[in-house]
């Protein structure tokens, strides 16, 4: 009895321990930004770095570190990325779960969840060889890494859980809404519209802040489809270089200790604190999603 | 004679392999209340839904034979669905007001049908809500979600929803199955005023409640049509041993 007393309670400990460890984690990753970010702002001002359009830690003369362009490129090719995958994915998801026939939903949903699991050097890959030349000769354009290419990949990459997730919000309608919908003479598409997605307005929000999370984030990428260029673009058709795809670029050639070295820790700090201000506001949405549905 | 407003001729109904409905003739009275009675997995709810067609949804369901609302085939291929539920209406077993504000609910119907008049659409409001009895509770939160009403309020207003598209016929299924005795009283009330303009069909489980508001009574018992005949006859007088059985509460 002692015995499997002890047992228990050790079991007990052990999961606590490994719940915790997440937690850890995270606050550890926060510090390691925080303290080493400290450093950059030793000799880079908060004004330069934020407000300056201009990166170019490593200029033979004076280098600038100004994450202006690079931010601004983030947000466009995000912002991009979700002005396609948003109604794509809303619509995709709606299909399944209202018109599709148990069959073609049955072909449908394991090849959109099979899209996530595409490798995003692959993605980028498709973007070089398949995306870019199309945009070139679309829009006539000298070449087509661009925004719009990055926008383009990031939408197909968001995609799946964006269908996924919207998906799950329409299912967990009542049925006894759309019944009541199309007892009062309403069609399948009036209902949807007025109905069904009315009613999972919160559920869809979640969705569309996870994929933005996912967009936000992807690295490979915007590295290998945007250009890299980091000047300010002024549209979707100027070569841009992301936040991420930055520090994945030069974190790896960057001298240790150098004030370039510690911005980067800086420009990652912005990226997780932007990722973290979404995913807050997806758990929110949630929760008050979970609370209504009861 | 009555006047015939739905006849049911020769109904068959299989979900899939399995037959719920079997041979089902039935006239439904106009201007009547006309209550389905019977054991649970009768077939009761399932004939009131074939009624306006809610077995479209349903890729499973397989119909023959022939209902006609005055000279409308219901279940012939060509038929309009979505006028044929504008002429009969539906409250359900459990109070499913949509996710919006009271007005939104009501005036919902009217604005899939085409009407955005927001004069004649809170005109509609208020008539359809009076006609359910619900208008003194409700005038000054015509606003507020209808998720807040008690389960009762909600009911009503469900009715209200299915008067304001001007059905000539309402099916309710087990209408106050869900609701409290005083809910229910209200509810049955509001019956009775209703069928002076519109022909109703309620499936219930309670027989207190068919008797105290039916005009004509309809016995099934596994998919078939037992007796059908005047509330009272059915009541106490019943020609069939099942009917009798089932009404005296010996099974059911």
């Amino acid at each position: 009895m002692n015995q499997r007393l002890f047992w228990d309670k050790f079991f007990e400990k052990v999961f606590k321990g490994t719940a915790w460890v997440a937690v850890l984690t995270l606050v550890g990753i926060f510090l390691m930004l925080l303290i080493n970010s400290a450093r950059a702002f030793e000799t880079i001002s908060f004004a330069e770095f934020f407000s300056g359009t201009a990166w170019n830690p490593a200029a033979y003369g004076e280098a600038t570190y100004g994450i202006g362009a690079m931010l601004f490129s983030t947000l466009l090719v995000t912002i991009g990325a979700m002005l396609i995958a948003v109604p794509l994915g809303i619509g995709a998801a709606a299909f399944l779960s209202e018109v599709a026939s148990p069959r073609t939903r049955n072909i449908l949903k394991p090849a959109i969840e099979m899209l996530a699991a595409v490798p995003s050097v692959v993605i980028g890959f498709l973007g070089i060889v398949l995306v870019a030349p199309a945009l070139a000769k679309i829009f006539d354009l000298p070449h087509g890494l661009n925004a719009l290419n990055g926008s383009i990949l990031l939408a197909i990459m968001a995609l799946p859980t964006l269908i996924s997730v919207t998906e799950d919000a329409i299912h967990a309608v009542p049925q006894h809404y759309k019944e009541a919908s199309y007892a009062l003479g309403a069609n399948r598409w009036e209902t949807l519209l007025r109905v069904t997605l009315p009613s999972c307005t919160s559920g869809i929000l979640v969705a569309i802040m996870l994929g933005l999370g996912r967009a936000l984030g992807e690295t490979m990428t915007v590295l290998m489809a945007t250009g890299n260029a980091t000047a300010m673009p002024n549209g979707f058709f100027d070569s841009v270089r992301t936040i991420t795809a930055t520090v994945a670029i030069e974190m790896g050639e960057v001298p240790f200790g150098t004030p370039h070295y510690f911005s980067l820790f800086a420009c990652a700090l912005v990226l997780f604190l932007i990722t973290l201000l979404v995913n807050i506001a997806a758990e929110r949405v949630a929760a008050g999603y979970r609370r209504k549905g009861q | 004679m009555e006047k015939i407003k739905i006849d049911i001729q020769e109904l068959d109904l299989f979900f899939d392999k399995k037959q719920v409905l079997k041979n089902v003739s039935l006239h439904i009275p106009a201007g009547k209340i006309t209550a389905i009675i019977g054991p649970s997995g009768c077939g009761k709810s399932t004939l009131l839904r074939s009624l306006n067609r809610m077995h479209d949804l349903n890729p499973q369901a397989r119909l023959s034979g022939k209902i006609m609302l005055d000279e409308l085939n219901i279940l012939h291929g060509n038929t309009n669905v979505v006028h044929l539920r504008r002429r009969i209406g539906m409250v359900f077993q459990k109070p499913n007001p949509f996710p919006k504000s009271i007005a939104e609910n009501v005036s919902y119907g009217l604005k899939i049908n085409g009407l955005h008049d927001k004069k004649k659409l809170a005109e509609a409001v208020e008539n359809s809500l009076r006609a359910a009895a619900l208008w003194d509770e409700v005038k000054d939160d015509l606003d507020k979600s209808a998720l807040d009403l008690s389960g009762g309020q909600q009911q009503r207003l469900c009715i209200a929803r299915a008067v304001a598209v001007e059905p000539e016929v309402i099916l309710m299924d087990e209408p106050c199955s869900a609701l409290d005795p005083i809910s229910t009283a209200k509810v049955e009330e509001l019956m009775l005023e209703l069928k002076k303009k519109y022909t109703l069909v309620i499936v219930t489980h309670n027989m207190q409640q068919a008797q105290r508001v039916s005009d004509f009574t309809a016995f099934m018992y596994l998919g078939e049509l037992i007796e059908v005949g005047e509330t009272r006859q059915i009541f106490q007088k019943p020609q069939h041993d099942l009917t009798k059985n089932y009404v005296e509460g010996h099974f059911g």
